[in-house]
């Protein structure tokens, strides 16, 4: 294994969401901690079957600022919850082939039952409250859109908050929000 | 007067509509029902996707009320499937 270089502390914070293969090893070190004694990983990989048949690839599509948004409120409510767990959450884009990894989840903490709980909330949140679509290519040539899952209830209408979006609009372009809370708080705990 | 904003397609919308982005002029004060009815319009396709897409502007999630400012940014979210 090539040596790597230590993140420098005074860069700006990892994304959430990428275009390229995601460095496990990186993942793991992040949450790596002296009070922890259990470390849980996640990783999603490309199925090569779902019920429509044989998967050759999946097209992952990412409204990247939007769910770098909800990835930091998931690591926040995590950090919320289990005070002691450090999270890790990383979430790829483009196209990718079978036995890729589409997603890492690494959560450490003192004791295996808070890393294993905040490890499996962080990937159900990530299913159910990003804005990523994935677009199966199958061996028959064909593809189809996964069906999904309709993101949580929006503000009520209200007076607009006056933010707009940043004025060159790129997709893959990351955002950073300075508002440190989602409005719509934290979920329950599965 | 009228506004510019810019609609995001991403997935099933994406493929319908043949786009990642476009712009559209509207007048001032449109809500974002009035813009979605426009992407409509613009692309049939659409239709059926819509009835399960989600909307957000300027990356919150919007009910369809709001009323759009110069330069908003409208994303057409169909149901997610991350992870």
């Amino acid at each position: 294994m090539q040596p790597r270089e230590p993140r420098d502390p005074k860069s700006s914070p990892p994304g959430y969401i990428t275009k390229s293969r995601i460095d496990v090893t990186q993942v793991i070190e992040d949450v790596s901690s002296r009070s922890a004694g259990a470390t849980v990983l996640f990783l999603g990989t490309v199925r090569d079957h779902s019920e429509f048949g044989h998967v050759d690839m999946i097209d992952y599509d990412a409204y990247v600022p939007m769910a770098e948004k909800q990835m930091r409120t998931i690591e926040e409510e995590v950090k919320t919850s289990w005070p002691e767990c450090r999270i890790r959450m990383v979430h790829r884009f483009g196209v990718l082939k079978v036995g890729e990894i589409s997603v890492a989840v690494a959560a450490s903490a003192p004791h295996r039952k808070e890393a294993f709980e905040a490890c499996r909330f962080a990937i159900e949140k990530i299913k159910n409250e990003v804005p990523i679509w994935k677009k199966e290519r199958l061996a028959d040539g064909t593809s189809r859109w996964v069906e999904g899952k309709r993101l949580g209830q929006p503000r009520p209408e209200q007076t607009r908050t006056g933010r707009k979006a940043s004025g060159a609009v790129q997709r893959g372009r990351r955002r950073v929000d300075p508002r440190a809370n989602s409005s719509r708080g934290a979920r329950e705990r599965l | 007067m009228t506004i510019r904003v810019t609609v995001l397609y991403f997935g099933q919308a994406r493929d319908d509509s043949g786009l990642a982005q476009e712009s559209f002029t509207l007048p001032a004060g449109a809500t974002v029902r009035v813009l979605v009815d426009k992407a409509r319009l613009a692309h049939p396709r659409l239709e059926k996707v819509l009835r399960s897409t989600q909307v957000a502007l300027n990356e919150e999630l919007a009910s369809g009320g709001e009323s759009l400012s110069q330069g908003d940014v409208i994303a057409l979210l169909p149901p997610v499937a991350g992870g």
